[in-house]
């Protein structure tokens, strides 16, 4: 049973909602579209004394990330926000805080990237940032943009984990739409969320050196260190999202799947065209058709294990990229591929780009990709390579 | 440590200068064994820095020699709580750290125990690409220190070019040939830029003058809101001269005008040392390799134009 108090809220506030009850030390940010209207919101808070944190007003994204990298290593709780331009700008400190391990949470509205200019909303920006070492998450819509804020802070933080964590919103399609939203109890938040000491903060009372210089003999341990502790972050995410389960009644997998029940194909989506999909899915069941959905919910570190199990009685997948990787297709579906790669060569996997820079996803266009894509399995021998297609462009 | 007429006063200084180093801690807080270049001018900066700051501080680094030379993995050279990250984000990052504290603090979640919180970078990391990240640290008033350790060129990276290196000299990526006398532009003046700010402190300082450089570094971290420091750092590798020069030549561009002493208090100039007469800069110039291939009309160009900004500078302080 879901709990909390049903209101009316935008995807931002909804984030910004879930960084009050967090109780956040310092925000540090740079305005830009879609992503304001989360900046503004937590602004409106600190003005009117509903949230106690230092706002940070910085000059730009690059120093919006190396704030936050600041006050974490001081051991501060910390979040920014950013989309498209600005992500690529904070990109090379995007790198700090995870290789240094610090809880940053950080909120991205997705945004496509110039040129042309585009305010609107496409995977560019997120892909741009695959290996940058932070848990990332995909929501769907503006609850779980909301809850999974909320496990952010508490992934991140754990001792266990102490890795910066990512939530992705599709910016406008979340960010701007407003949706029903069970708000949660902001004392059973507090609790979920406890106050956290970092092991190693700057403080004069124990000094530390923070960011040292790495030589060859050294710097390999160091990264293999990291990622292994990575990898092995997989099981408490899981843990931590269903102990939110348990506690607010919303629980949430790593990938999740949709009318999965003998589905010989199956779509696979992230971010807010998930929600479009499985009404596709709905209109082909009606018509007969065993298809189903999958939707990444976990990124980074990839849910490899899961998307094998849901994968295994497929024919076909059918997977959307909102993103473009020139020279090479959708980069879903190339990691897609090479995660399934290994024990599943038999299945068709077919890839197709659309939504690029705003262009709406409709249910007939998921429709389309279904049929398409058994069209081209049909027309090609076994094995031979399937190109990645965009969709909905005009010729 | 200005020029005084009284001769009463000018005993009673002599004689404080005397002491005055009895009064300097012996605590090193940058620790000795570190891997500088011998003769290394920013090295003796940073440890007569460290001296003025205490213990109880945050040292907020940027990419570049001094990073370089006092952290390589698994050693570290700081016995105060230190931070690097980037090259160019010095000034948010202090920010940050800055932020967290006054945060922390005033939620009751840690005391305040009066923790100062200090940026170090090179010319590079201050006067080129971390410009704009301590434009915003100064613009939004945070509390801190910001010093420059300013050795005129990108030395950690093989002495090239930066928008701080004096007009004349040789780098690598500045060097001299037929149609160049290596750099052909005029050293931007970065504590200008710090003053334009209105902030309530800046200063410029020199390890050639320990007692004024650590002066100097604990006015700017007493005083409420940022305060910024630019600390002239010869470097003997970089300026291809004899590493034993290097307290003599940071005199020597003290003396000739080249990088005057003074204070901007709250938008008050004050000249720290003034002389009757500069000495001639041929002086300072002939000892280093970089200024070498200069001719006579060059080192007249530098002359006339060290003697213009040094007036210019004598009447913001109220001299003639």
């Amino acid at each position: 049973m879901t709990k909390g108090r049903l209101v009316g809220l935008e995807g931002s506030f909804a984030i910004a909602e879930a960084v009050r009850m967090a109780n956040v030390d310092v925000i540090s940010a740079y305005p830009i579209t879609p992503q304001t209207h989360i900046v503004e919101r937590l602004a409106e808070m600190i003005a009117d004394g509903v949230l106690d944190a230092e706002f940070i007003c910085v000059e730009s994204e690059h120093s919006a990330m190396s704030a936050c990298v600041g006050a974490s290593a001081a051991g501060a709780r910390v979040f920014t926000c950013s989309a498209s331009q600005g992500l690529e700008l904070m990109h090379e400190v995007l790198y700090i805080p995870s290789s240094m391990r610090l809880p940053v949470v950080a909120v991205a509205a997705n945004r496509a990237l110039s040129a042309p200019l585009s305010v609107w909303c496409d995977h560019s920006d997120a892909m741009a940032i695959r290996d940058i070492g932070w848990i990332q998450v995909f929501a769907e819509n503006n609850q779980q943009a909301l809850d999974l804020q909320v496990c952010a802070y508490r992934t991140a933080e754990d001792k266990e984990v102490l890795f910066p964590a990512m939530v992705h919103i599709d910016g406008f399609y979340l960010s701007h739409v407003i949706e029903g939203v069970m708000l949660p109890d902001e004392e059973e938040v507090a609790h979920f969320i406890p106050d956290y000491r970092h092991p190693f903060v700057l403080d004069p009372e124990n000094p530390v050196s923070m960011g040292c210089y790495g030589p060859p003999f050294i710097y390999p341990e160091a990264k293999k260190a990291q990622e292994v502790d990575f990898q092995s972050t997989k099981p408490k995410i899981q843990e931590i999202w269903n102990e939110f389960g348990e506690t607010f009644g919303r629980y949430y997998l790593p990938v999740e799947t949709y009318r999965m029940e003998d589905a010989r194909s199956a779509l696979l989506t992230m971010g807010s065209s998930g929600e479009t999909a499985m009404l596709a899915v709905d209109e082909l069941r009606r018509e007969g058709k065993e298809v189903g959905l999958i939707r990444l919910r976990l990124w980074r570190p990839f849910p490899f294990k899961e998307l094998r199990e849901a994968v295994k009685d497929l024919e076909l997948l059918v997977v959307l990229d909102r993103a473009l990787s020139f020279g090479m297709g959708g980069p879903v579906c190339s990691e897609v591929k090479s995660a399934l790669y290994d024990k599943r060569k038999d299945l068709n996997i077919v890839g197709f780009i659309a939504g690029l820079g705003g262009r709406d996803i409709t249910i007939e266009a998921f429709k389309h990709m279904v049929d398409r894509a058994r069209a081209r399995v049909k027309a090609v021998e076994p094995g031979e390579e399937i190109e990645p297609e965009m969709i909905g462009v005009r010729e | 440590m200005r020029n005084k007429d009284e001769g009463e006063e000018m005993e009673h200084e002599q004689e404080e200068k005397m002491f005055l180093p009895r009064f300097i801690t012996t605590e090193e807080n940058f620790a000795p064994g570190h891997r500088a270049c011998v003769g290394c001018g920013e090295a003796l900066a940073v440890r007569h820095v460290c001296k003025a700051l205490g213990k109880n501080v945050i040292i907020v680094n940027a990419t570049g020699c001094i990073e370089i030379f006092t952290s390589l993995l698994p050693l570290t050279s700081w016995r105060v709580p230190w931070i690097h990250t980037l090259f160019e984000n010095v000034g948010a990052v202090v920010s940050g750290v800055e932020s967290a504290y006054k945060a922390r603090i005033r939620k009751g979640k840690i005391e305040d125990r009066g923790v100062k919180f200090v940026g170090f970078a090179g010319d590079g990391g201050t006067s080129d690409i971390g410009l704009q990240a301590l434009s915003g640290a100064m613009e939004r008033g945070h509390n801190f220190l910001y010093c420059c350790f300013d050795n005129e060129a990108y030395m950690n990276t093989g002495i090239q070019r930066s928008s701080s290196t004096p007009y004349g000299a040789w780098t690598t990526t500045a060097p001299v040939g037929k149609k160049s006398i290596g750099q052909m532009t005029w050293k931007k003046n970065m504590p200008e830029i710090a003053v334009a700010h209105r902030i309530p402190y800046v200063a410029t300082a020199c390890p050639s003058y320990p007692f004024d450089l650590m002066d100097k570094v604990r006015k700017g971290v007493e005083l409420e809101g940022p305060a910024y420091l630019h600390i002239f750092s010869v470097c003997p590798t970089g300026w291809r001269c004899p590493p034993n020069l290097s307290v003599e030549l940071g005199r020597l561009a003290v003396e000739t005008g080249i990088f005057p002493l003074y204070e901007v208090i709250n938008g008050e100039y004050h000249l720290s040392v003034d002389f009757p007469e500069l000495k001639p800069v041929r002086e300072y110039l002939k000892k280093q390799g970089r200024f070498r291939h200069l001719t006579e009309k060059d080192i007249e160009r530098i002359q006339a134009r060290v003697e213009e900004e040094y007036q210019k500078l004598k009447e913001k302080a109220g001299g003639k």
